[in-house]
């Protein structure tokens, strides 16, 4: 266990390494320096610039800078507003990302884990086929459109709550909804095939004919098994969220940090970009560390150190 | 009935029958061995499962269509997707213009299946070459194995951990969109899930009688990788296009909804949305077409890889 976790932190500083690295290299692939646009600057007004933020360095050093700086939690200055550091945008704004954040992973699981459960319980009943057309559904539909759905028929058509902002408890329906659609679906699939293969298996009848009472056998048998990949799940289910709120928060006018990412992209507010990314990237390595750290305490398998051939 | 009477009956039947009654039956062996029914392959069972499951053959019905309209749907109408018509912006779907106009008067027919053209081609291209990719660095990682497989595979780990999407904006980003940037940033980290899964079937295959056989018989590594292993992780592999294509054309939506899509005067479904969002109220045709489409390319994928998956599975055979 000890070994799986060390394993598993030695692979978070390895991305983050890499991720860090790639955002450099791709800052430094941009053609010119981030001086170009100003109008006419004067050669010695340019050196000094380039030597008060250390362009004048060997890249080397340059490079070795930027990541001690990194390693000290600072991500740089936008080049376009007023010299702000990327860090005071992130957390001005990330808050609001976050709640919102949090709000539709909580609601995309408990959705998606009761309607996957109600599915596979009710199978080949009337249940099923609708929670699987509602998933399926869930899967096509883009956020962006289902936000633009949602937002036109329950803000608009019939006003019950307010087209854009957030800034009552109510206001967080429509975007959650809208960022967890997908996620949701996702989950409710994954839930029903996992618990469908755990109901079916030997050593659920084993249990049963042991005499255990249908609800220990629910509790510990049925569930631990069919929700362990759910667990799984919840790395790729943040990337989602984050990637989601770029999107919905656009839509829904609300100013977290996936609005202020749209408009640097738009800015081309490079140093702004790369900052903003290794934010999420962090956010999102420490998600998946997160998840793999509680797959170990939940699978068995793990706990005694062998792992299946090819699964990895 | 007593037991004595019963005797009585048999003993009646028997007289009854006759030698004549016998004919002398031919017994040839070979007859036992003979096949009756023609032989199905693997593929032809697969499409026999496939074609009884309706929803997945709605969904290739769907693909069908949505592939052909690409093709030909921009002949259609007579006008030009990038055609600005001044005179006309803006309008509802009519006689004249199906889907109804933008706000440069562009007909919105031909640009939706213009769009097509390019998410189509953006989703197809995309997990085109994540199967070349992972087929082969997944397939020697599996085949080669040992030392150079675990340190293959420890770099595949790293690069999955990197967060795609990220990785795809600031691509695009530095190098400015276009087709190909776009269809390459997809490309950086999709690989791995494909080279994961050939790796998988390949290090359970390897140690199979058959490819013992054909390296007792003296195949060389790379004949036994490509004529052996690689067709027996197919089944797989088809199911994990089916959900590439989708991944990509998706992603390539967020691009576009990001500004970061194709240029004009091209367009494509993701960037008709995203410019059909900010009029939603006014003007709900121009985002209705588009995202009516590539829910329903999702839609259709989805129904069809389902299908696909289950009829592939041999655990489900009946």
């Amino acid at each position: 266990m000890l070994r799986y976790m060390l394993n598993k932190f030695v692979f978070f500083f390895l991305a983050m390494f890499v991720l860090s690295s790639i955002t450099f290299i791709l800052m430094k692939a941009i053609p010119g320096d981030p001086f170009i646009s100003e109008k006419a600057v004067p050669p010695d007004v340019k050196a000094r610039l380039l030597a008060q933020y250390g362009l004048d360095k060997p890249l080397f050093i340059q490079y070795t800078t930027y990541l001690t700086n990194l390693l000290s939690g600072d991500l740089g200055i936008s080049m376009k507003l007023a010299n702000r550091a990327v860090v005071d945008f992130i957390r001005d704004s990330f808050p609001l990302s976050l709640r919102l954040g949090i709000a539709a992973i909580f609601t995309s699981v408990i959705i998606g884990v009761t309607l996957g459960m109600t599915a596979a319980f009710r199978h080949r009943k009337l249940m099923d086929s609708t929670a699987m057309i509602i998933a399926v559904l869930g899967v096509s539909v883009p956020s962006f459109v289902m936000a633009a759905v949602l937002q036109w028929l329950f803000a608009v058509r019939i006003p019950m709550f307010n087209v854009v902002g957030l800034v009552q408890a109510k206001d967080y329906v429509l975007p959650t909804l809208a960022l967890s659609a997908m996620p949701i679906a996702y989950i409710a699939r994954l839930t029903r095939s996992n618990m469908l293969e755990v109901l079916h298996s030997d050593y659920i009848k084993t249990a049963r004919a042991k005499g255990l009472n249908s609800w220990t056998i629910m509790r510990r048998h049925v569930l631990r098994n069919g929700i362990l990949p759910v667990v799984t799940f919840l790395g790729p289910l943040t990337a989602n969220v984050i990637t989601g709120s770029f999107i919905i928060e656009q839509i829904f006018g609300i100013g977290g940090l996936g609005k202020i990412y749209v408009q640097s992209i738009g800015n081309r507010d490079y140093s702004l970009i790369m900052g903003i990314t290794i934010f999420y990237g962090l956010i999102l390595m420490t998600a998946r560390l997160l998840t793999d750290i509680a797959y170990g305490f939940i699978d068995p398998r793990i706990k005694l150190g062998k792992r299946k051939e090819g699964s990895a | 009935m007593t037991l004595h009477n019963q005797n009585t009956a048999a003993a009646e039947l028997e007289l009854a029958l006759t030698t004549e009654h016998f004919q002398k039956a031919v017994v040839d062996h070979h007859d036992a061995e003979a096949i009756e029914r023609a032989s199905t392959s693997a593929w032809k069972d697969v499409w026999y499962r496939l074609s009884r499951n309706w929803t997945a053959m709605t969904g290739l019905c769907i693909l069908t269509a949505l592939i052909v309209m690409a093709i030909i749907g921009p002949w259609l109408t007579p006008y030009d997707f990038s055609k600005n018509d001044l005179m006309s912006t803006s309008l509802a779907p009519s006689e004249k213009h199906w889907f109804g106009t933008d706000d440069l008067g562009r007909d919105m027919f031909a640009r939706t299946w213009m769009g097509a053209r390019i998410s189509l081609i953006v989703g197809f291209a995309a997990a085109f070459i994540n199967l070349i990719i992972g087929v082969i660095y997944g397939g020697i990682m599996g085949y080669v194995g040992g030392r150079i497989g675990d340190i293959m595979n420890k770099i595949s780990e790293i690069i999955y951990s990197i967060p795609d999407l990220l990785v795809a904006i600031l691509l695009v980003v530095v190098f400015e969109p276009s087709l190909l940037t776009i269809i390459l940033a997809f490309c950086l980290t999709g690989w791995i899930n494909m080279s994961w899964i050939v790796r998988g079937q390949i290090i359970q295959l390897k140690n199979q009688e058959y490819v013992l056989a054909s390296r007792s018989l003296g195949a060389s590594g790379m004949r036994i990788l490509f004529r052996h292993l690689l067709p027996n992780t197919l089944g797989p592999i088809i199911v994990m296009l089916t959900m590439a294509v989708p991944a990509a054309i998706f992603g390539e939506a967020v691009l576009s909804f990001l500004g970061l899509g194709v240029q004009l005067p091209a367009a494509s479904w993701g960037t008709m949305i995203n410019d059909g969002t900010k009029v939603m109220l006014l003007y709900p045709w121009r985002m209705l077409f588009p995202a009516i489409m590539i829910s329903l390319t999702m839609l259709a994928f989805n129904m069809f890889g389902d299908g696909l998956r289950d009829a592939l599975d041999p655990k489900l055979k009946k």
